[in-house]
């Protein structure tokens, strides 16, 4: 039987591993990062510097360091995911004592030639961790309470690290990516169902804190779900973020007002239109058939990268491309959806398209760990 | 090797993967309805958001309109106004420009304290006014400077100008900048008042006016970005000036009329009779507008406020004065239109009035024997017009005064305009809760007590005395070139004699030898002057003074003496100028005012040189002699297309 033979399931090497590598995850990614490019060329007002031409090189760059993590083995990574999860908790420390304050916030450590933000590492190396955790537990024992615990302290201990920045948007990313690879790894339904039940109720607990001494978020974080609910009620405060990049967006129209040419980008109506809102500036210019088309390519880099862990028998390499999948969604999503009104401004940044080094650096490792696990997947 | 997942591991994963995916398919789908929502649904909404946004209409100030006397000549222009200023963000640092700006003009260290401190709390491109007013010499100097001075730019905008000075103040007015209390009292603030150094009208003609001076604001359709900073301009459109006015003032007679009060709180108005045309409002002492636009200090305003002599005090209009003798008319009016006074009717002065137990002086303490009314005028006898009053009553006076403008408030486009006093019995019992007493009537007789009128109503009063008509009072003569119309007032309703009798009392007082104003006549053959004066009392004189015999003017202080006051028309036989002057405190009218009166009588009969035969014999060595030492400056060149003037025409 010659479709049996091992020798049609080896392995790539060398060189052919560029053929087997997940090509249709490489085009969605560059097309991505090429409309970022364009972006930030416009919101220079139609100059590469200062921020287009460095987003470039660093997608270079990136795409240079998911080649070589993706031709590394899954093998080595699996090896280094306890390294990866302690080195990550350790800068995230570091940070706590010796970070510098970027945007009220303790988040950086300035290498000199890249501003590292530990807790983009985290997000990786949490997901590593996990997966590592379910490969190794045997898949009868995952819904059981005492083999619980390890992975949600796993969770945990990072994500109150990155709370104490502060930085809210990280610490949800971080638990949502950590959920994923635990409901992709087979926890019982129930646990889930429960967890967010206990969700809303520490939802409507850090509400009713507010304003008593043992009150849980900051005023201004506070302040930030108020406006959300009501941004009227503050339009040039905390509110005009908001209302901001509700009319840049609703002006964009059915086809934009054209390259170059949105009045709320160019007059700078925008709010950190570079950074975070970046999507508001394309939705304006390019409309709802712009904004349509992104969130098309990232969901189908999502759906690539699933349809690859589905296809991988290999539980490690199935639950990491789950979990880099997972919070690439949670990360364009939540941007989208808080430039969009729908949830309150948390200060995530639209992966791949806004300005920002070791965010699209991390993102693109961990794209690599997703093509070494797509390319040594068993066959 | 590697550890393969059991099989039906596999297929969890294969399950789990299936939900992952429609879950975020489910999400990205909601995803993709919200922006349908906003960006398909509600795009016009938002559009029109952002339209909002960026675009800034910026009001253009139009230019006010002018005011012009009936010549032409220019009571309030607008001047240019050269001023400097500075743009943070150009002149790199601003202590050092204003430095350099210094050793050009004239910089105070309080101006510069303020320019400075406005300098910080603006944005860095917007342009603060460091000083204005600058001389033409000085703005030169500035901009021949510019390269050494980058961001100090000197500009040209409009001001308020008065170049008539002092004389026309009070009714001209002047402009300011605009106040939170100018704000509050609109409803819904024309925008214009929002624009910074716009100047609005605070008083006179000025401020009545304001709505045809002020004009349209032209507007400038800007884009600004997020923190107000101009993009560019995107569509313009020019204001509409302001309408010019042209007043029935004629400023040579005005200004020489204030001239020749030079020294007294006095005032005087001269009316054209056949119109009812304001020839002349002046108030002494004057203040000049140009201070007040220019921002006035706190000494020179504390000055003018506290001045005894009130030099803010619009007198011809706001003034109301007790009209003493010059009241008399009036009375023997009433009394004659109720038919209770005849021509040949003498009344018997023996030097007071008698009611009861209370004794009523004439101010002549001899008497003045047998009385008639054309004696009684040309005397000012108190004694016949106690009588007379006495038998007429006070509704009747008052009513004639009604209906001879005073108690009446005439409607003229300057503020606080006094319609005096005429009292009644059902008045006082109004008022002040008290019946009326005889004796009131009696001091109403002779233009007391209550009575109160100002120069512009006792003016109107003979005007209407000298005419028979109704006339009313004009101040606007034309509104941009179109003529405001006026004259052909109604017939006053009263009898010919009644009138024909007061006017030849009054005749008398200035032509008769034995009349209280014969020095103060005119004594040109061809052109005759009647009028009366009058001296009101600004106090009770007690019996106990009046025994002492200390009721002397001069030995009283300023403010008790008696006001003076002379009301006159001329030609006799074909009136055209009324005229009326009151010298506040100024002692008797035959003295301190009928010759302010006449003078100024003369110089809108004559022009301001009239013939020496016009003077009486006595007084023309004394005005030869002043002329020859300060002749009279020349009339000013005519302006293009003018009207003529009173004297113009008068001289024709």
């Amino acid at each position: 039987m010659t479709f049996l033979d091992p020798s049609h399931r080896q392995l790539p090497t060398g060189a052919a591993k560029l053929l087997h590598m997940n090509w249709a995850l490489i085009v969605l990614l560059t097309a991505i990062a090429a409309t970022g490019f364009m972006m930030l060329y416009s919101v220079a007002d139609g100059s590469w510097d200062p921020w287009a031409s460095r987003q470039m090189t660093r997608y270079g760059v990136g795409l240079a360091i998911m080649m070589i993590v993706g031709f590394i083995h899954i093998r080595f990574w699996r090896s280094v995911a306890p390294l990866a999860y302690i080195g990550g908790i350790v800068l995230l420390l570091f940070v706590e004592f010796f970070g510098s304050v970027g945007m009220g916030a303790q988040r950086w450590i300035n290498l000199g030639f890249i501003q590292l933000q530990p807790s983009e590492l985290m997000k990786v190396a949490l997901v590593m961790a996990l997966a590592l955790y379910y490969d190794w537990l045997d898949p009868e024992k995952v819904s059981r309470p005492q083999w619980l615990i390890l992975p949600i302290v796993l969770t945990l201990v990072p994500m109150a690290l990155v709370l104490k920045q502060p930085d809210l948007g990280t610490a949800i990313l971080l638990a949502a990516g950590a959920g994923v690879v635990m409901f992709m790894a087979g926890v019982s339904l129930w646990y889930f169902g429960t967890a967010i039940a206990a969700g809303v109720g520490l939802v409507t607990l850090v509400m009713k804190s507010r304003g008593t001494t043992w009150q849980i978020l900051e005023g201004y974080q506070y302040k930030r779900i108020e406006t959300f609910l009501d941004p009227s009620t503050d339009p040039l405060g905390s509110g005009y973020h908001i209302t901001q990049s509700k009319i840049a967006l609703g002006s964009g129209g059915l086809t934009g007002r054209g390259f170059m040419e949105g009045t709320q980008t160019r007059l700078n109506f925008l709010p950190e239109k570079h950074t975070d809102f970046i999507f508001t500036t394309l939705a304006e210019e390019f409309g709802f058939i712009g904004s349509i088309s992104l969130l098309a390519l990232y969901a189908l880099v999502v759906v690539f990268a699933l349809a690859s862990a589905m296809r991988n028998r290999d539980r490690f390499g199935a639950l990491l491309t789950t979990g880099i999948a997972a919070t690439f969604f949670f990360f364009f999503a939540v941007n989208m959806a808080m430039v969009m009104g729908l949830i309150p401004v948390v200060g995530v940044p639209l992966p791949l398209v806004s300005y920002g080094g070791s965010a699209m650096l991390v993102l693109m490792a961990a794209f690599g760990l997703v093509q070494s696990a797509h390319i040594h997947r068993p066959r | 090797m590697m550890r393969k997942a059991p099989k039906s591991a596999q297929a969890l994963v294969t399950r789990r993967g299936m939900l992952l995916m429609g879950g975020a398919v489910l999400a990205v789908g909601g995803l993709g309805a919200r922006m349908r929502q906003l960006q398909v649904k509600e795009a016009a909404t938002y559009r029109l958001l952002a339209e909002e946004n960026r675009m800034n209409l910026r009001l253009i100030a139009p230019a006010r309109g002018l005011v012009l006397d009936r010549n032409g000549r220019a009571l309030a222009e607008n001047r240019q106004n050269y001023r400097v200023v500075i743009v943070r963000e150009q002149a790199g640092d601003v202590e050092v420009a204003l430095d350099k700006l210094a050793r050009l003009i004239r910089l105070t260290p309080e101006r510069r304290e303020k320019a400075l401190k406005e300098i910080n709390q603006r944005s860095a491109f917007v342009p603060v006014t460091v000083i204005e007013h600058l001389t033409w010499e000085e703005i030169a100097r500035v901009a021949a400077n510019a390269p050494a001075l980058p961001g100090v730019l000197p500009e040209v905008g409009l001001t308020r100008h008065y170049p008539q000075m002092e004389a026309t103040a009070h009714m001209v007015g002047y402009v300011g900048p605009v106040s939170d209390s100018d704000l509050e009292k609109q409803e819904t603030p024309d925008p214009l008042l929002q624009i910074p150094d716009f100047q609005i009208g605070k008083t006179g003609v000025e401020v009545r006016l304001e709505s045809d001076l002020r004009g349209a604001a032209g507007a400038s359709q800007i884009e600004v970005n997020a923190l107000g900073r101009v993009m560019r301009e995107l569509n313009r459109r020019e204001g509409t000036p302001g309408r010019d006015l042209a007043l029935t003032l004629d400023a040579d007679l005005q200004t020489y009329a204030l001239k020749r009060m030079e020294g007294e709180s006095a005032s005087t108005v001269a009316l054209d009779v056949r119109t009812g045309e304001i020839l002349a409002a002046a108030s002494a002492p004057s203040f000049d507008p140009n201070a007040f636009v220019l921002g006035i200090g706190f000494d020179d305003w504390n000055y003018l406020r506290d001045h005894p002599y009130r030099p803010l005090s619009n007198k011809a209009v706001s003034g109301a004065y007790p009209p003493g003798s010059t009241f008399k008319m009036v009375v023997a009016m009433a009394a004659m239109e109720a038919g209770m006074l005849s021509a040949d009717e003498t009344v018997w002065c023996p030097g007071h009035y008698q009611l009861g137990n209370r004794r009523f002086h004439c101010w002549r303490r001899g008497g003045h024997g047998h009385t008639n009314l054309r004696d009684s005028l040309k005397n000012s006898c108190d004694v016949y017009y106690y009588d007379v009053a006495r038998r007429v009553g006070v509704d009747a006076i008052s009513a004639m005064a009604n209906k001879l403008g005073i108690g009446v408030k005439h409607d003229l486009p300057v503020p606080a305009i006094t319609p005096g006093l005429t009292p009644t019995r059902a008045w006082k019992q109004r008022t002040y809760d008290e019946a009326w007493l005889v004796g009131d009537t009696l001091n109403s007789g002779i233009g007391q007590g209550f009575m109160l009128a100002s120069p512009l109503q006792l003016a109107l009063m003979t005007a209407r005395i000298a005419t028979g008509r109704a006339i009313t009072p004009h101040l606007v003569r034309a509104v941009d070139g179109r003529p405001v119309e006026m004259g052909d007032d109604p017939e006053l309703g009263v009898r010919p004699v009644a009138l024909r009798l007061v006017r030849d009392g009054m005749y008398a007082v200035v032509n008769d030898r034995r009349g209280t104003g014969y020095r103060s006549r005119i004594a040109d053959p061809d052109v005759k002057m009647a009028g009366k004066t009058g001296t009101s009392q600004v106090r009770i004189i007690t019996p106990e003074e009046r025994a002492r015999g200390v009721f002397k003017n001069k030995d009283l202080p300023w403010n008790r003496r008696d006001h003076a006051l002379f009301v006159c028309y001329a030609p006799y036989d074909a009136p055209r100028y009324a005229i009326a002057t009151i010298v506040e405190h100024g002692g008797g009218g035959s003295v301190a005012a009928a010759p302010i009166a006449r003078d100024v009588m003369m110089h809108a009969l004559y022009g301001p040189t009239p013939p020496l035969q016009a003077y009486p014999p006595g007084e023309r060595e004394e005005i030869e002699r002043q002329r020859k030492e300060a002749p009279p400056p020349p009339r000013p060149e005519p302006v293009a297309d003018p009207a003529p003037g009173p004297a113009a025409r008068d001289r024709a």
